[in-house]
C-alpha cells in the first residue's frame, strides 16, 4: 500500500468509495483552506477492495463531519494529534441536509428557482437521502457535488 | 396554518370526515350554498387545466364565494421571472385560501413554506395531485362503499402519473390493499413509491406488462394518459401512447362490479364503446370531484378561522 507521510496533527478520511475522494475535496473546500492534502486514489483496502483516503494536515475549524455522512456514509474519520489517532469516528447521517446534495430531477422546482437544495434521510440503511420538494432520491456519494 | 400538499397530509380520521362532509354535500348541496359568503380563492395555475381548476371554481361558487386567479404561467409574473415564493407572498393579501398547480415538482411546497393562507397543491409535475386522490376516494367510498379488501389496477403511464402515485399513497392506509401495476417497462412506478410506500408497509403489489391477463382479477381498474407534456422526447410519447386500449372487448374479462375509474382527460387509452358500460364512472368521478374540493375548502377556511368541521 501506498504510504504518505505520518500525520502529527490533522484528520485523515478513511474507507471514501473510490471516486469519491474528489468529491469531499470539492465539498470541504479543501482548496482555499490553508492545508497540507494528499489524495490517495484506488488505493487497495480489505474491507473494500478498493477505496479513496484523504488525508489533511492541519486543523479544519468550523466544519461539521458529520454532513460527511450525507456525501459517503461508510467512511471512517480519524482524528491525529501529536501523531496518534486519538478518536475514530464514522459520521452518523444527518437526519436534513442542505445545500450539500443537489437534485438531478430536471421537473424539480429547484431546476428553475433558487431555493434551498434540502434533502431529508429517507433509508438509513442504504443512506438514501430525498429531495423534499420532488422525492428523488439523492444515494451517498452523488456523481457530481456541486457548491451551492 | 394547514395546507394540502400531500394526500397523507390529512390522517385517516380527518379524511373519512372529509368524505362524509362532500356525502352530506351531494345529498343536500343548497345547505352549503352560502357557507363562505365574501371568501375568496385564488387559481394560480401555471400550467393549463380544465376539470381541476373549473372544479375548484365551481367549488368556492358553490359555497357562496369568489375566485381569482391566472389560467397559465404566461399570463402570471411568472413570465418576468417571479419566483413562486414572491407571487405567493402577495397572492396572500389578496385572497384567503389558494389553489395552484405548477408543471414543477415541489412548486406548492415552496409556495406553502411563504404563505399566510392555506395552500392547496392541484397538481405539481408529475408529482402529487391530492384534490383529484380525494377525487377518487370519494368516487370509491360512493360506488364501491369500502377502501379495503380492495385489488386495484393501475394501468398506463405508473411513471408520470401523479394521480396514481398520490392514490397508492392513499390507499395504502387502508386493509387488505393490493396493486396490480400494469404499464410499459419505461412507464413503470417510481422506485421511490416502492421504497417509500409499498415495501416498508408489506402492501402486497405485483408489476405486469399486460392487461387482458391482469384485468379479471380487479376491484378497480384506474387507467391513465400518457401524458404528452411529460415526455422530453415526442418519439419516446409516440412509440408509448397507444400501449393500452381498453375495450368492451377488454370489458368482457372484468369482474361485473368492477369500476373503471380515470382521472381525465381521455385520449385514447379508452375506447368510446366503454363509455355506457355502468362500470364505467370516470364521469361521475369528475362530478364527485366539485363535492369534494367544496369539503376540501370548508376544512380549511374551518380551520383558519377556528371553526373546524373535523
Amino acid at each position: 500500500m501506498l504510504n504518505i507521510g505520518v500525520l502529527n496533527q490533522g484528520i485523515v478520511i478513511d474507507h471514501i468509495k473510490v471516486g469519491g475522494a474528489m468529491k469531499i475535496y470539492t465539498y470541504l473546500n479543501l482548496e482555499n483552506i490553508d492545508v497540507s492534502v494528499a489524495i490517495i486514489k484506488n488505493a487497495r483496502s480489505n474491507k473494500m477492495g478498493r477505496k479513496d483516503i484523504i488525508k489533511i494536515e492541519g486543523t479544519l475549524n468550523g466544519i461539521n463531519l458529520d454532513i460527511l455522512g450525507a456525501l459517503d456514509h461508510k467512511i471512517t474519520i480519524n482524528i491525529i494529534e501529536n501523531g496518534e489517532i486519538i478518536a475514530k469516528k464514522n459520521p452518523k447521517l444527518p437526519d436534513y441536509v442542505d445545500n450539500v446534495l443537489k437534485c438531478k430531477n430536471p421537473r424539480c422546482i429547484t431546476s428553475v428557482e433558487s431555493v434551498p437544495h434540502s434533502f431529508k434521510l429517507t433509508d438509513k440503511e442504504k443512506g438514501i437521502y430525498r429531495c423534499v420538494y420532488c422525492e428523488q432520491s439523492s444515494k451517498s456519494v452523488p456523481d457530481t457535488i456541486t457548491k451551492i | 396554518m394547514r395546507h394540502i400538499i400531500s394526500p397523507t397530509d390529512l390522517t385517516l380520521k380527518e379524511l373519512d370526515d372529509l368524505l362524509n362532509l362532500a356525502e352530506d354535500i351531494i345529498k343536500d348541496p343548497k345547505k352549503y350554498s352560502d357557507a363562505y359568503p365574501r371568501k375568496k380563492l385564488a387559481t394560480l395555475f401555471y400550467e393549463t387545466s380544465t376539470r381541476t381548476s373549473l372544479s375548484l371554481e365551481a367549488a368556492m361558487l358553490n359555497l357562496g364565494g369568489s375566485i381569482l386567479g391566472f389560467s397559465s404561467g404566461d399570463a402570471s409574473s411568472a413570465s418576468k421571472g417571479e419566483s413562486v415564493a414572491d407571487t405567493i407572498r402577495v397572492i396572500s393579501s389578496y385572497a384567503d385560501i389558494c389553489a395552484i398547480r405548477h408543471p414543477k415538482e415541489g412548486a406548492p411546497y415552496v409556495a406553502s413554506l411563504h404563505s399566510s393562507i392555506p395552500v392547496i397543491n392541484a397538481g405539481d409535475g408529475g408529482h402529487n395531485h391530492p384534490t383529484q386522490t380525494f377525487t377518487d376516494l370519494l368516487t370509491i367510498k360512493n360506488l364501491k362503499g369500502r377502501f379495503d379488501n380492495l385489488t386495484v389496477g393501475f394501468c398506463g403511464d405508473l411513471k408520470f402519473g401523479r394521480t396514481v402515485h398520490s392514490l397508492i399513497g392513499a390507499l395504502s392506509r387502508y386493509n387488505n390493499i393490493k396493486f396490480v401495476l400494469i404499464s410499459p417497462e419505461e412507464l413503470k412506478i417510481p422506485s421511490y413509491i416502492k421504497e417509500q410506500v409499498l415495501d416498508p408497509q408489506n402492501i402486497p403489489y405485483k408489476e405486469v406488462k399486460s392487461l387482458e391477463s391482469a384485468i379479471p382479477s380487479l376491484d378497480i381498474l384506474y387507467m391513465t394518459r400518457v401524458q404528452k407534456e411529460r415526455f422530453f422526447n415526442e418519439e419516446d410519447y409516440i412509440r408509448l401512447k397507444d400501449t393500452y386500449i381498453l375495450n368492451t372487448r377488454k370489458m368482457s374479462l372484468a369482474k361485473e362490479d368492477m369500476l373503471i375509474l380515470h382521472p381525465l382527460p381521455r385520449v385514447n387509452e379508452i375506447a368510446v364503446e366503454v363509455d355506457d358500460d355502468p362500470r364505467a364512472v370516470y364521469f361521475k368521478q369528475a362530478q364527485f370531484g366539485v363535492y369534494v374540493r367544496m369539503a376540501l375548502i370548508m376544512l380549511l377556511l374551518g380551520e383558519s378561522e377556528g371553526r373546524p368541521i373535523c
